[in-house]
């Protein structure tokens, strides 16, 4: 659907809505909602390798604890979040520093296909 | 009210912040497989990153390049999102940036040199 303002309003939605039929709105979503869950992550990781402090031991229990199939799950997810923060980000920055225009929608194609090689890769490493 | 100078440096703070970061995540990344593939255990990890000054310099850089990046992206969605602004959104920003801050290095300090 090409998503004109006419085709919007027959299915009760605002014209105003009408940009969020463009890749590039989604784009904006996935890199802010990634960038707001790692921010979250964050603190959790670096009290994780904080363990370290009470020596192998110490990080091996939380290793340990990483291994339930829930986490692995979990890490995953973050995992790929990180990789499309990281490849919707390089985007970005190509497109406001960078001497190339047009770089919407093939690269944000690239961006997910990026990210997704990650999880995959990933997800090998994990089995 | 934030004044458009500051509003540039915040912006070029965090594309600049951003540039260190996609190399450091590149990086993370590729050590995140390496030792997900070796099934490295605490000992393993340990052994490998402690007194090692490159691993200490690169993830202590990665840290403060997290403590600029993710506040001020934190901050553009709390204006835009949650229509928050003023004295006590940049306090609640920089108290983030503080603790990032403080936490990385301390897990930085755990797994290199401690």
């Amino acid at each position: 659907m090409r998503g004109d303002s006419r085709s919007f309003a027959a299915l009760g939605m605002p014209a105003r809505w009408r940009s969020r039929a463009h890749p590039a709105w989604w784009a904006f979503v996935v890199h802010r909602v990634s960038g707001l869950l790692l921010a979250a992550f964050l603190p959790l990781h670096f009290w994780a390798l904080g363990t370290a402090l009470g020596g192998a031991p110490a990080l091996d229990r939380f290793l340990r604890f990483a291994e339930h199939p829930a986490v692995r799950v979990a890490e995953w997810g973050l995992v790929v979040l990180l990789a499309l923060h990281l490849a919707g980000g390089t985007r970005l920055l190509l497109i406001e520093f960078g001497p190339w225009r047009g770089l919407r929608k093939d690269w944000i194609a690239g961006s997910v296909g990026a990210a997704a090689l990650v999880g995959l890769v990933y997800a090998l490493a994990l089995v | 009210m934030t004044t458009p100078a500051t509003q540039a440096k915040l912006w070029y703070a965090q594309r600049i912040s951003a540039m260190v970061l996609a190399a450091c995540v590149v990086a993370h990344l590729a050590i995140i497989v390496y030792a997900t593939r070796r099934g490295l255990t605490g000992a393993d990890i340990l052994a490998r990153t402690r007194g090692n000054a490159g691993i200490a310099a690169f993830y202590a850089a990665f840290v403060v390049a997290c403590a600029v990046h993710a506040p001020i992206g934190l901050r553009t969605v709390a204006q835009e999102w949650l229509r928050w602004r003023g004295g006590a959104l940049d306090a609640a920003c920089g108290a983030f940036a503080f603790a990032i801050l403080v936490a990385g290095l301390r897990a930085v300090w755990a797994v290199s040199v401690s």
